[in-house]
């Protein structure tokens, strides 16, 4: 009897502390397929620093929202002058970094000149390239001049590349870094996890979260079973689309099929022959079936593309008709490029499933045409060093997942080395538009431009896919930038 | 002939026979892809089912087989091509430098785990078929050198290579003609083991993406492939799976039942 009692006991103080826990539910675990090199945003290209950090723990002037659209961040208004050239603004009051110093328009000036700098390791320096000054008017205004208008500032300004640092905390940013967001940092295990701890003095509307863990899964068995045994509650990125069918039938988890800015892409090295021969490439275009590859690589989750543009944006233009897959028409302009009998070339291939996968699919469909693709599986760091900057390959599949990066195409010296003085010509003119219907009309014909050079292979737009417990609410379901924003994340009761 | 042997035959036959049909016949084309009809379970058309591609994987198997036999055969004919003089000379030369020299330098080869080297090779020469054949070749040459220095050095010993010597025989014809019989039969049995090792170095090589590349069909990058693939098509796992263990298995029997077979002790203890 006593026994009986002592279990009875043991089973209500179970029952109530199960409750007791899920009242207080503010702690949340999310796993990224990919750990940050280090954690400063503003000096290196590692999307997976974005991934943890961005609206987290760093902000800049305007920010993304989860729809893609951009408002007001650190600045709360500004004015733009009747030339375009000027920006006025005004920057909310009360913001401090997570040190306890306060944020003004010094240390906007100072992540400005930083990041526009001569020595600047910025990876996306394009951002700033067009400001003259930044003046710090009073404590809470800044006014950045423009060499001439562009249309696109506000959106550069809210790039995970533009957030705001402070010149006392920059030295050990990429360890410990200190921004001004609604979560601070707080431990960084190396190779398993980095914690964040909610920001009492946050300017804004205090977050839901108490403590955020992210932890870096990047095996998609792993990945498959952390979700499957609850040992994570979201897993932003799911690296293995075909499992996703299995956590939409099972009730306890919620499956989040969004839009992403990757463009898919078989990157063609222009330079290198036969690719240097427009004919081939669009020869190439037709000999590849984008529907079979997002079937079959990415198990339906994706959106064929006809150009580097996504599909999602109200200026995209549906090219995909130009390079419809017909592969007889493909070997016949092959012969008439003077390889009746194709070619060969090499076909590097990253570690994520889309590249792999859809490099043995594409290597099959070349090879219907005659063009015998040599895969080479590379590790990311190899495809850097190899592909990348050394710009030795004939083919290599990547995602191209910065937003409205069709800017990539002006740059001859980019690693797939697409050179169009009309094309530079054409961004010029855009980064000078301001005017958003003529705008739109610019990056039709850009569009246009890339597809009818068949200057890649143009595949699909990955889609976002994420992975949640049923219980958690607000979360992005699109991908307008790489970020895993916490800031308005809950759990339902 | 005893029981191991013939089952053992019978195993690795199906695996060298599906091998060798292959090049002429298989039911689909290995490398076409079909994806409306991917992940189908074994059925009247696609006997073991298709793939993630909806490739056929009975052609996969088979053309795997290939892939798999030819890497260890050649990786073990390595082994013994260098292993087997290089051993028959630390023997003559018991005790001398040389034998020190060649000897130590085995136990380095030996002391490195065989993937560790195969990793090595293929980060510095790059993946691929021809990589996984040289690098489980490497790990080969001192399990031939110590197998055949064992046995020849008590041979050295004998009457009738004093005979020989006697004759004027120098140490090279001696051992390639008297040593070298008489250590045959471990050398067969040794070689079967070795392939069956060499095989399973070849799946565990292309499992990590470091033996043959895409499209060629191994069956370590089949297992590879169907890893998240595992609980909703089980077969893409479990098939792969099996020939490997079919021939391993088959190929060690093989092994031990010629070790019987081959020992004049136990034949004249049968007799």
């Amino acid at each position: 009897m006593k026994h009986f009692v002592s279990r009875l006991a043991l089973a209500s103080a179970m029952t109530v502390s199960g409750f007791a826990a899920q009242a207080a539910n503010t702690d949340i675990t999310v796993a990224l397929q990919l750990e940050p090199p280090h954690l400063d945003p503003t000096s290196a290209a590692a999307g997976a620093i974005d991934s943890v950090l961005y609206s987290n723990v760093f902000e800049g002037l305007t920010r993304f929202m989860g729809d893609g659209s951009v408002v007001a961040g650190l600045a709360e208004s500004w004015e733009i002058s009747a030339d375009g050239r000027d920006y006025t603004f005004k920057l909310r009051s009360g913001v401090m970094f997570h040190d306890g110093t306060t944020m003004d328009a010094e240390d906007v000036k100072f992540s400005l000149d930083r990041a526009r700098g001569e020595d600047s390791t910025n990876a996306q320096k394009a951002l700033f390239a067009g400001i003259k000054s930044v003046t710090a008017v009073d404590a809470h205004t800044v006014k950045v001049s423009l060499d001439a208008p562009n249309g696109n500032f506000l959106f550069n300004m809210a790039w995970g590349d533009a957030v705001i640092v402070a010149p006392e905390s920059i030295e050990g940013i990429k360890q410990t870094p200190i921004g001004t967001g609604a979560f601070k940092f707080s431990n960084w295990v190396q190779g398993d996890k980095i914690e964040l701890v909610r920001n009492d003095s946050y300017w804004g509307a205090a977050p839901a979260l108490e403590t955020a863990t992210f932890k870096f899964i990047s095996d998609p068995t792993a990945a498959f079973a952390a979700v499957m045994a609850e040992d994570v509650d979201v897993f932003s990125g799911f690296p293995a689309p075909e499992n996703l069918p299995q956590f939409e039938a099972d009730p306890r988890f919620q499956v989040l099929v969004g839009s992403s800015e990757g463009e898919t892409i078989l990157s063609t090295n222009n330079k290198m022959p036969p690719f240097d021969n427009p004919k081939v490439r669009e020869a190439m275009s037709h000999a590849i079936d984008r529907q079979a590859i997002v079937d079959g690589a990415m198990f339906g989750y994706g959106t064929p593309i006809g150009t580097h543009f996504a599909p999602h944006n109200p200026a995209y233009v549906d090219l995909k008709s130009g390079s419809a897959y017909d592969p007889e028409l493909a070997k016949s302009m092959l012969a008439e490029a003077g390889f009746p009998d194709g070619f060969e070339t090499t076909l590097y291939l990253p570690p994520p499933s889309y590249a792999r996968r859809g490099g043995e699919i594409i290597a099959a469909q070349l090879a219907q045409v005659g063009i015998k693709a040599q895969i080479t599986n590379v590790e990311w760091a190899q495809w850097l060093e190899t592909v990348f900057r050394g710009k030795d390959f004939g083919l290599t599949i990547v995602s191209h997942t910065e937003p409205m990066d069709i800017g990539i195409y002006a740059n001859p010296e980019y690693y797939f080395q697409y050179d169009n003085p009309a094309f530079q010509q054409l961004m010029t003119t855009l980064n000078a538009t301001t005017d958003p219907i003529k705008r739109t009309a610019l990056l039709g014909d850009a569009q246009r431009m890339i597809s009818g050079d068949y200057v890649n292979g143009y595949l699909f737009q990955l889609a976002a896919l994420s992975v949640a417990k049923a219980g958690v609410q607000g979360l992005w379901t699109n991908a307008p930038t790489q970020a895993t924003d916490l800031t308005g994340v809950s759990w339902a009761d | 002939m005893n029981r191991n042997l013939i089952i053992g035959l019978i195993l690795s036959g199906i695996a060298i026979f599906a091998a060798l049909v292959s090049f002429i016949w298989t039911p689909f084309d290995h490398v076409l892809l079909n994806i409306p009809e991917k992940l189908q379970t074994p059925n009247g058309t696609h006997w073991f089912g298709t793939d993630h591609f909806g490739r056929d994987i009975f052609s996969m198997i088979m053309v795997g087989a290939r892939t798999s036999i030819a890497v260890a055969f050649v990786a073990v004919g390595i082994g013994m091509g260098l292993g087997i003089p290089l051993g028959l000379w630390a023997a003559a030369r018991k005790g001398s430098f040389i034998d020190e020299l060649i000897m130590r330098a085995n136990d380095l080869i030996f002391a490195f785990p065989s993937l560790v080297i195969a990793i090595l090779i293929t980060a510095i020469f790059g993946a691929g078929a021809v990589n996984a054949i040289i690098a489980i070749g490497i790990f080969n040459i001192p399990v031939f050198a110590r197998v055949v220095r064992g046995a020849a050095m008590p041979i050295w010993e004998r009457e009738f290579i004093l005979a020989a010597r006697v004759a004027g025989k120098n140490a090279t014809r001696i051992s390639i003609e008297h040593i070298l019989p008489n250590v045959m039969n471990l050398l067969i049995v040794q070689a079967t083991i070795q392939f069956s090792l060499g095989i399973l170095a070849e799946a565990a090589l292309s499992y990590v993406g470091l033996g043959a590349q895409p499209p060629t069909p191994s069956w370590g990058r089949m297992l590879a492939d169907a890893q998240t693939l595992v609980s909703i098509a089980p077969h893409l796992a479990l098939i792969p799976g099996f020939a490997i263990i079919i021939t391993v298995m088959g190929l060690n029997l093989m092994g031990d039942g010629l070790r019987d077979y081959l020992n004049p002790r136990l034949r004249v203890a049968r007799t």
